[in-house]
């Protein structure tokens, strides 16, 4: 049953990316682009780590595409389109990307991975997710969670320095 | 009684599937069949009882009648626009996008779909129990607004392209006091699993519980939530006098249905959200001291304590929409950005003194 939904899943990632490069409409592509993200949050549900899928949805499908929409109808007009690409690039680029696919999986399949610790069927929980993001001690993520709220921060009082207006 | 335990009857099912089906991917498909036609069917009885009581409370507001004509009461009314809706043609419009105008409808209603499987109605009654229930509801609500993106610039057509951008803009930025309101009971509470926030409720509700800082994020929760759900005093993104009807313009018939039931839904998901974490859910109003006051209670089902609360909230966000004229764009973001989120971030921090120095109830 997972094994089939499995490859729904990837089938659908796999078509989407590909449909989402291959568009011709811009916002076409961003929706493809969107229904990846969606689609590789199915996964993570699949696998059983809701809380990587939620952030999936809400940081990546429910943020990040909707920026890039936003930002696609503040630009463009519905009838654009992007020229047709002639057949050396596409032949090309084509090769280029199966080039790469297959030094990936050739890599992937032929590195020798060995499990560090005993593999667990345990999920692990929202609140040992919380007591990792603050926890100084052993395996604790503080720093790091601190480095970025200062970072993210610090973009937030940026981009307010923009968009506000100079006082003339 | 299955009206009080609801995971007698599912595990009955699932017990008998097994026993002619045995255990394996067959069952496991039927189960899941079995769900998301409840769901649908659930869907559509709740699309068309809530738009009827949309009519009945307006009239009432209005000192009117309301539909009173077909069927008693003008119960069968809906049904009757429903059919005529469904009748309807569906004009293609030749300069827009087509793909895109298809999808959005679909989108927006996947995305309420999603996010009603995780509202517990009653104890087993309910699909998705994640340990991330209202992070996971707050992730899949927040899919809609491509929806109504899509469809506003997928329209071709300026009136739509302006309402959803508005539209998004508001729904945007109002997630953030929903999501921080919510927080703020998440700090009570200590968990985010629906089942275990509503079993914390059981002596009594959060909203009681967290008094004054939970009362303050009810009341930010029903605005913001109001305000997700483009629902009036902030249908900017459909105000009807200045862009005829906003993103969904150019939709007719069932796409039109779509979006229709889809914010109408939404509204219901709201008031259930606000039930289910503020009003206790489908746990029966029980006051701690008064043991025979909580047995009389006990014996309404939960089921019904349920829709009754989550009707209470959607009757007060209808009285918001028939009584408070429009905003303005700018007092809308002035309004979340200036006043519900400093409040709601104060609101978290005084929470967290009132649980850390156990001021709680």
């Amino acid at each position: 049953m997972n094994v089939i939904f499995f490859y729904i899943i990837a089938a659908a990632i796999l078509g989407f990316s590909i449909l989402s490069v291959t568009s011709r409409k811009i916002l076409r592509a961003a929706t493809f682009l969107l229904f990846v993200l969606i689609s590789t949050a199915a996964l993570y549900f699949l696998l059983q780590v809701h809380f990587l899928a939620a952030v999936q949805l809400m940081v990546y499908a429910g943020g990040i595409a909707v920026l890039i929409i936003f930002s696609i109808l503040l630009t463009s007009n519905v009838d654009f389109t992007f020229e047709k690409i002639d057949w050396k690039k596409q032949l090309f680029s084509g090769l280029l990307a199966l080039g790469g696919a297959a030094i990936t999986i050739l890599t992937l399949l032929q590195f020798n991975f060995k499990a560090l610790i005993q593999p667990q069927t345990v999920t692990p929980d929202i609140r040992s997710f919380g007591r990792a993001f603050l926890s100084y001690g052993d395996g604790g993520f503080v720093l790091p969670f601190e480095v970025i709220t200062v970072l993210l921060l610090a973009a937030m009082v940026a981009a307010i320095m923009v968009a506000k207006k100079s006082k003339q | 009684m299955f009206l009080y335990d609801f995971t007698q009857l599912t595990s009955s099912i699932h017990s008998s599937l097994v026993e002619s089906f045995g255990e394996g991917a067959l069952t496991t498909t039927i189960e899941l069949a079995i769900a998301g036609v409840a769901y649908l069917i659930f869907f559509a009885v709740l699309g068309l009882f809530l738009v009827y009581l949309e009519r009945k409370v307006c009239a009432f507001i209005q000192n009117r009648l309301g539909p009173m004509r077909v069927g008693p009461w003008g119960l069968l009314q809906t049904i009757a626009d429903f059919i005529k809706l469904l009748m309807k043609e569906l004009i293609y419009i030749k300069s827009a996008d087509q793909f895109l105008f298809n999808v959005a409808p679909f989108i927006v209603i996947t995305a309420s779909f999603l996010a009603i499987g995780a509202i517990p109605f009653d104890k087993g009654l309910q699909v998705l129990d994640f340990d991330i229930g209202i992070f996971y509801v707050a992730a899949v609500s927040s899919l809609g607004v491509l929806g109504v993106l899509l469809a506003g610039w997928a329209s071709n057509n300026k009136y739509s392209l302006i309402g959803a951008m508005r539209s998004g803009a508001q729904i945007v930025s109002y997630e953030l006091s929903v999501g921080l309101s919510l927080m703020t009971i998440i700090v009570l509470a200590g968990t985010m699993q629906f089942s275990e926030i509503v079993a914390g409720q059981a002596d009594l509700w959060f909203i009681f519980k967290g008094h004054i800082p939970a009362m303050i994020a009810f009341v930010i929760f029903l605005i913001a939530g109001t305000a997700e759900t483009n629902r009036g005093p902030f249908d900017l993104a459909e105000a009807e006098s200045e862009l005829t009807a906003g993103f969904h313009t150019e939709y007719s018939g069932i796409k039109f249905a779509l979006f229709f039931l889809a914010e109408y839904i939404n509204m219901f998901i709201v008031a259930s959200i606000a039930t289910t974490v503020f009003l206790g859910g489908w746990m029966p109003l029980h006051i701690p001291g008064l043991e025979g006051f909580n047995h009389v209670m006990d014996f309404i089902p939960p089921v019904l304590w349920f829709f009754m609360k989550a009707f209470t909230v959607v009757f007060i966000m209808m009285w918001f929409k028939w009584t408070f004229p429009r905003l303005r764009i700018d007092q809308l973001l002035t309004l979340e950005w200036k006043y519900l989120l400093p409040l709601n971030l104060i609101n978290i921090v005084l929470m967290a003194v009132v649980v850390l120095l156990g001021w709680h109830l």
